[in-house]
């Protein structure tokens, strides 16, 4: 175990260092921020003095070693537009996007899971066959458009939900949360079921199919023959068996649904790290674009480890490391 | 029981009354501070403009007006004096000279500002502090766009210390003006709010409370509006505009503004330019885009009233020049081109291409109001009289950088001249690049026209605003006359308000919350 988690640790920093390059190169690539971000009216030796001082005039080795060696001191550099450190720029914004990205998650997995049970019980019923097709729905409408759809039926048409923002915030353990006032419920509602559609219908799908392959196997006739209830046949023999998929998947999911909640953050104007990202880059704002890109690669291998880990819980067959 | 009620009444009746006063409004892109000398930013502005104020103000036609001055007049060529108002920062601190003084001495120092606002300062080289009230400013020439330039620079008291950082006015501390409105919180991304000022020294605002928030998906922004959740939303999008026209819910507010959009022309080559090349795709032994006939022919074969009409929804109007009639050195007699193709196409022959040109022509996609529907718009314009175009449209963050080494033949770019005078657009983008005298700063075509630069350095140095005009006037005619650049046409801006509220458009943009009223 040790070793494994050694392991994991040096291929995290590799993939860390290998990503910080290819985001150096490329920004320095696409252009310079200086020229997005001076006023069009400001002369050439302000433009000289403005690359000087944000360190740009620089050759782009020196400027990476100026990064690594700040790095190494947990400094990861100040925004070219906020001039605020950018670790505090994503740090101001994750909340929000982790309790959306949570409550999303959570909710594919609450309404996903019963429902993708039920249409693996019942594949002909009518009701099985409706989940199956709007399942599809799920999975092929793009985000931006059912997001836009929402707040048309719900803010615009009912006027039962507001349509954008955050709403009411309260503190707990220094931080604002939406999920504890009335309002930021009512707020994190549209936004959290646009980004979990996608999962519900990708859990629901991966639960039935799972159902389907268990149910015929020859552990489930044992316990139906030894008399078990049907209740409990489902909801500790065949949930136990088809979890490791479903595991799997909503873990990885977790983080792409952190890392790429940019479009509901923008159709929804919530202040998450993803519309912080997409304006960085607009502007070349490389420092936020590297400390974001890194912090989402630890996040990605921190889930990983996880779901390893879970793994050896759920199926005793699964060892970490293997024996010499 | 009754006691309950009546207080379930009272409640209910206050809380509508505070709801009532309360201001929702959405902007269109995030603050990136509340340092009011950070960064030159119209969203940054805009919002400032509620927080703190400037010597001097405009009115919402660009029209100088007496801002934190009463008045400003010259005492000699080089000396300006303005007597300043009796006003109060939000701490309880009078303003007087020495705030004027450390302001402009503190605009160049702001650590690592990405766009400084000391090119609105610079022209001072000293202040001399006469009484409170009046404070002389001095200049190293005769510099007749001083009171325009600080039009531009917003007060902060000098209370707040040497070198204040930008970080204390995101988080409030330093966030103190005499403006209308006092900073009550910030939230990234999300909103600013803000409380009426009550020891202001003008007329109150109608709103207490003003929630700026940010929404800037343009689908989003509407949504809003329409489900109530905000009161105005500001660069209401041209697709939602024929909608929105005939909507009962919500008033449009609309006027022409500064922001030109325009094609740049290389004329940086006099040998060949890269995206140019004759009707077989050959390479051509000089650049025919230096020969005014070839500009002209362009500029003839665009139909702007059509681009308006058809790609900008009404949210524009044709122009020949960078200003907005009424604004101060507009040239009334200087009308937007006609379209006339068949005049181009014998332009382009007498030129020596009767065959045509090909031409790439590129653009931002993300920038500015359908950008990138513009240049295909103009490709297809262009293809008529024999100039077979390909269009290329860029994101906005590789392409500006590119646009300014020259690596482009033939492009859009927009101007928004913030200082609402024809000597702005004049002195950064037709001005002969001249990195030494400041010149030209952003003549990205390299356009070289000396009869143009004498007249501008004339204008320069007109103190008389009577006698300055006039020679504006003529230096935009001689220029324009000769197409340095294709204008296309100037923006609207325009606001959506709900049913019942009423909002003066601004020319320069800014949205706020003092000008809006039930």
């Amino acid at each position: 175990m040790a070793t494994w988690l050694i392991r994991r640790l040096i291929q995290a920093v590799f993939v860390v260092l290998a990503m910080t390059v290819i985001v150096f190169v490329g920004v320095h690539v696409i252009g310079n921020p200086v020229d997005i971000l001076i006023s069009p009216e400001a002369d050439q030796a302000e433009r000289a003095r403005i690359i000087a001082n944000l360190g740009l005039d620089q050759p782009l080795w020196r400027q990476y070693f100026v990064f690594l060696n700040g790095a190494l001191h947990g400094d990861l550099g100040r925004s070219f537009v906020f001039n605020e450190p950018a670790l505090k720029l994503i740090a101001q914004r994750m909340p929000a996007t982790m309790e959306l990205a949570v409550t999303a998650v959570l909710l594919s997995v609450l309404v996903g899971v019963p429902l993708g049970l039920y249409a693996g019980l019942r594949p002909d019923g009518f009701l099985g066959r409706s989940i199956m097709a709007g399942s599809i729905l799920g999975f092929s409408l793009p985000t931006f458009w059912v997001g836009l759809m929402l707040i048309m039926v719900f803010a615009v048409f009912l006027g039962w939900l507001p349509s954008t923002g955050r709403g009411a915030t309260a503190a707990f353990l220094g931080v604002q949360w939406s999920f504890l006032t009335w309002d930021g419920l009512r707020h994190m509602f549209l936004p959290a079921l646009n980004l979990s559609l996608f999962n519900i219908s990708l859990v629901l799908r991966l639960t039935r199919a799972g159902v389907r392959e268990t149910l015929p196997m020859d552990f489930i006739k044992f316990a139906r023959a030894k008399g078990l209830s049907p209740a409990r046949i489902v909801m500790v023999h065949v949930l136990k068996t088809i979890m490791i998929p479903v595991v799997t998947v909503v873990g990885l999911e977790l983080g792409s649904t952190i890392a790429f909640a940019v479009v509901t953050e923008s159709v929804f104007a919530w202040p998450g790290m993803g519309k912080l990202i997409i304006d960085s880059i607009n502007v070349l704002d490389r420092p936020v674009i590297v400390a974001y890109l890194m912090m989402i690669v630890l996040l990605f291998i921190t889930i990983n480890l996880v779901v390893d880990i879970l793994y050896t819980a759920l199926d005793p067959r699964v060892r970490l490391e293997a024996k010499q | 029981m009754a006691r309950t009620i009546v207080g379930l009444l009272v409640w209910s009746l206050v809380s509508s009354g505070a709801w009532a006063q309360t201001l929702n409004i959405a902007s269109s892109a995030p603050v990136t501070s509340i340092d009011p000398h950070y960064h030159t930013l119209s969203p940054n502005e805009s919002l400032d403009s509620h927080i703190y104020e400037r010597l001097v103000d405009r009115d919402p036609a660009g029209h100088m007006i007496g801002g934190l001055a009463e008045s400003w007049r010259l005492r000699d060529d080089r000396t300006w004096e303005f007597k300043l108002r009796t006003a109060t920062f939000h701490d309880g601190t009078p303003f007087t000279a020495e705030d004027v003084a450390y302001t402009l001495a503190r605009v160049p120092r702001v650590k690592n500002s990405p766009a400084s606002f000391s090119v609105y300062s610079r022209a001072v080289t000293s202040t001399e502090i006469v009484d409170a009230h009046t404070i002389l400013l001095h200049t190293d020439t005769p510099y007749p766009l001083l009171p325009s330039d600080l039009s531009q620079i917003f007060i902060i008291p000098h209370t707040l210390g040497p070198d204040p950082a930008t970080e204390d006015f995101n988080s409030g501390k330093n966030a103190i003006g005499t403006g209308p409105y006092r900073f009550v919180a910030y939230r990234p991304g999300d909103r600013i709010e803000m409380e009426r000022y009550d020891g202001y020294w003008g007329a109150k605002p109608h709103w207490r409370h003003v929630n700026y928030r940010i929404i800037s998906n343009d689908a989003a922004r509407t949504a809003s509006l329409l489900a109530g959740d905000v009161d105005m939303i500001e660069f209401v999008p041209p697709t939602d505009l024929p909608k929105l026209r005939t909507d009962a819910r919500v008033t449009l507010e609309e006027v022409v503004g500064n922001r030109a959009i325009y094609l740049w022309l290389d004329q940086s080559r006099t040998g060949p330019t890269p995206f140019v090349t004759g009707p077989n795709g050959e390479t051509l032994e000089a650049n025919p885009l230096r020969d005014r006939r070839v500009r002209l022919a362009l500029s003839l074969a665009v139909n702007r009233q059509g681009i308006v009409d058809r790609v900008m929804e009404g949210a524009a109007v044709p122009t020949g020049q960078y200003l907005s009639p009424g604004t101060y050195s507009y040239v009334p007699d200087l009308k937007a081109p006609p379209y006339d193709p068949a005049r181009a196409k014998a332009l382009l022959a007498e030129a020596g291409f009767p065959n045509g040109l090909r031409i790439s022509l590129h653009g931002p996609n993300d920038r500015y109001v359908n950008d990138a529907k513009i240049i295909q718009a103009v490709g297809q314009m262009w293809q008529r009289i024999g100039v077979q175009t390909t269009v290329e449209a860029l994101p906005w963050n590789s392409f500006i950088g590119r646009a300014g080494k020259q690596e482009f033949s033939a492009f859009l770019l927009g101007w928004g001249t913030s200082t609402a005078e024809g000597t702005n657009p004049l002195r950064a983008q037709i001005a002969t690049w001249n990195p030494a005298r400041g010149m030209g700063t952003a003549n990205r075509g390299r356009y070289s026209n000396p009869k143009v630069d004498a007249l501008i350095d004339q204008a320069l140095a007109t103190m008389d605003d009577g006698a300055r005009e006039k020679v504006i006037q003529q230096a935009t005619r001689e220029a324009m006359d000769d197409v340095p650049v294709i204008m296309l046409h100037l923006q609207k801006n325009i606001w959506a308000v709900r049913k019942g509220l009423t909002y003066e458009p601004r020319v320069d943009e800014e949205t706020r919350a003092m000008s809006v009223h039930p």
